[in-house]
């Protein structure tokens, strides 16, 4: 399996507000260690590893 | 040491005993002594490997710096793979007599169990998964069971302080406390350590990581009356921010290892006033407060996770923690030096013999080069994960600690060592592919697993007990023939027409050997072929003559 990178989400706008909405009243430091249980939470999900490093790749290149 | 091994072993502290040096006549040899191999260091390693080599009939020259065993515990978890090796050596019933076997661990973050393993979940196997066992006594048995043998010729207080390789020899330098002399080797093996001589004095180096950490080891007497499991803190309360591991030794001995970061003063924290607080706060937390302790050795190390790029140089061999280094955290340094000394054992034997050519001992490097890689791997992983290297690195490991209270699927990305297993040396060119379809973990390359099986003599028994057999002069390979019928003896007819000299074990269908049939994925005529270190090197559903010759063949790296 690839990694999905067209549209996908069901519902985009509400996941946006979503996300920025789980982060309200964060400090910094909070918001990041929230990102970090975020990602291994969603990894869990996605289950592989190849799809994985996909979306690593995926995410490097826009920096 | 013949009076070591008359001593009542049970009153023996094996921590203090010297050992005599004794002047050889080689060292009034007018021209240098020969020996067919020279095995340079009496730790864990060079013994296991002067023990099989004896007992493969080849004489050894044992040189050690020392006149001691080891001081302190060091080396503590031995595991299931190692004994098997030791009890090929005739010595691990002591051992496991004497240590402290278990297989469950519990790991806790703050004071919060988020996740325990049992390293042995099926039963069926003659050795536990590990036990735990001061060094000492594991070098004091292995000295013990050398004593035994008339063909090791065990030299003390022999430091090797030079060496010129030749084509067909290397020309030793040895000093001694009668001055120096020197010998000549057909091969010698670099069994000394960590800050190994040989490594030096042939200008090699062993490359690799190095952590910014320090840790605080020390063995601590106790009688608080705590379970036999290995416990792992991360962010422990009575030691905020950094990990800690206990664990049971022998004779009432607890290994203690504080994390204390890279700025900690090594020489005050190994000061035993500044030990005792920290060992009294854990216990204190852990409901053992008031529990009486007393310090014994401690040490503060650092470590490094590396290996040299090759691990033979000519007639050089590299074994154990000489060859490559990993960090405690998995046990895996001391056994693995223990799978080198098994892997290099035979293979030396039979060079020797000439039963197989030089090339073979290019197999024992590549094979324990890329064993080495795994144990590297996994020590550096987990590594990482005990001691973040970075902020982000670190955000992470929390963010698995925290999620690991609530969600099963973060315990499984805890990391506090991922304990020593052989390993499955995949892709060995001693290995024949296999042609037939086989399930399960027993592919060419892997150590052979236990199961019950009843031995020759009708009495419940072990299946590594009868892969090995006795000690002769000439290498055989094993056979392991499964079943019974028209299958398994046309199999048996196949080896026998191979003409290649095999010790044959028949695992019979049925009660007796049906473990070791679910766990070979074996079927009536199913073949296996085992090194004499006990690895798959080739299986078949029905053998031919001419496919298991060429497999032994193969395995002896001919042609």
């Amino acid at each position: 399996m690839d990694l999905i990178t067209t549209p996908n989400l069901d519902a985009p706008d509400d996941f946006y507000e979503a996300l920025i909405e789980a982060h309200q009243g964060l400090s910094s430091d909070q918001s990041h260690a929230f990102n970090a249980r975020l990602v291994l939470v969603l990894a869990n999900h996605i289950g592989s590893t190849a799809v994985l490093r996909q979306a690593f790749e995926a995410a490097a290149a826009s920096r | 040491m013949q009076g070591l091994a008359s001593h009542d072993a049970a009153s023996l502290d094996y921590q203090s005993l010297r050992f005599d040096y004794k002047r050889h006549p080689d060292q009034d040899a007018a021209t240098p002594a020969h020996h067919p191999v020279v095995v340079v260091g009496a730790g864990p390693v060079g013994l296991a490997l002067a023990i099989d080599l004896a007992q493969r009939q080849v004489p050894v020259v044992l040189l050690d710096n020392d006149c001691t065993l080891s001081t302190g515990s060091r080396a503590i978890c031995f595991a299931k793979r190692t004994l098997e090796v030791f009890d090929r050596l005739g010595c691990a019933g002591r051992m496991v007599d004497k240590g402290v076997s278990w297989n469950v661990g519990r790991v806790f973050f703050g004071d919060e169990q988020v996740y325990s393993f049992d390293l042995l979940p099926e039963a069926g196997h003659e050795r536990p998964a590990f036990i735990n066992l001061q060094q000492y006594y594991v070098e004091g048995y292995l000295a013990e069971r050398a004593a035994e043998l008339p063909l090791i010729d065990l030299r003390w207080s022999n430091k090797v302080v030079g060496i010129e390789q030749g084509a067909d020899q290397a020309l030793l330098t040895i000093e001694t406390p009668e001055g120096e002399y020197r010998l000549a080797a057909g091969h010698v093996a670099a069994c000394d350590g960590s800050r190994s001589s040989l490594r030096q004095l042939l200008g090699l180096e062993a490359k690799g990581r190095v952590f910014r950490d320090r840790f605080l080891i020390a063995d601590v007497n106790m009688d608080a009356d705590l379970p036999t499991e290995r416990r792992f803190w991360f962010d422990p309360p009575f030691h905020p921010k950094q990990s800690v591991l206990l664990h049971k030794q022998a004779d009432n001995m607890w290994r203690v290892d504080f994390q204390l970061g890279w700025d900690a003063d090594p020489v005050e924290e190994r000061k035993h006033e500044n030990i005792v607080p920290r060992v009294r706060a854990l216990l204190d937390s852990i409901g053992h407060r008031g529990a009486r302790f007393d310090i014994g050795w401690a040490s503060v190390y650092t470590f490094a996770c590396q290996r040299m790029e090759r691990f033979r140089h000519g007639r050089v061999l590299f074994a154990g923690d000489s060859a490559h280094g990993v960090s405690p955290f998995g046990a895996r340094g001391a056994n693995s030096g223990v799978q080198d000394a098994d892997n290099l054992a035979w293979k030396l034997a039979a060079v020797l013999r000439g039963e197989a050519p030089d090339a073979l001992l290019d197999s024992y490097a590549s094979e324990r080069e890329y064993a080495a890689d795994e144990n590297i791997r996994n020590s550096t992983r987990a590594t990482d994960f005990i001691t973040p290297k970075s902020e982000v690195s670190r955000l992470f490991r929390d963010a698995v600690l925290e999620l690991s209270k609530r969600h099963a699927f973060a315990r499984a990305l805890v990391n506090s060592g991922r304990l020593s297993v052989p390993s499955t040396l995949r892709e060995s060119t001693l290995n024949t592919p296999d042609v037939d379809a086989f399930e399960g973990p027993m592919v060419p390359g892997a150590a052979a697993a236990d199961a019950p099986l009843a031995g020759a003599d009708g009495r419940a028994g072990w299946l590594l007990r009868e892969l090995s057999p006795p000690a002769g002069a000439a290498t055989r390979f094993t056979a392991l023939v499964f079943g019974d019928g028209a299958e398994a003896e046309r199999s048996l007819a196949a080896l026998a027409r191979a003409d290649v000299a095999l010790h044959i074990v028949r695992v019979p269908p049925g009660s007796t050997g049906e473990l070791a049939a679910r766990r070979y994925d074996a079927r009536s005529g199913t073949v296996y072929l085992l090194r004499p270190d006990q690895h798959v090197c080739a299986r078949w559903r029905a053998p031919t003559p001419e496919a298991v010759r060429a497999a032994r063949d193969r395995a002896l790296a001919k042609g």
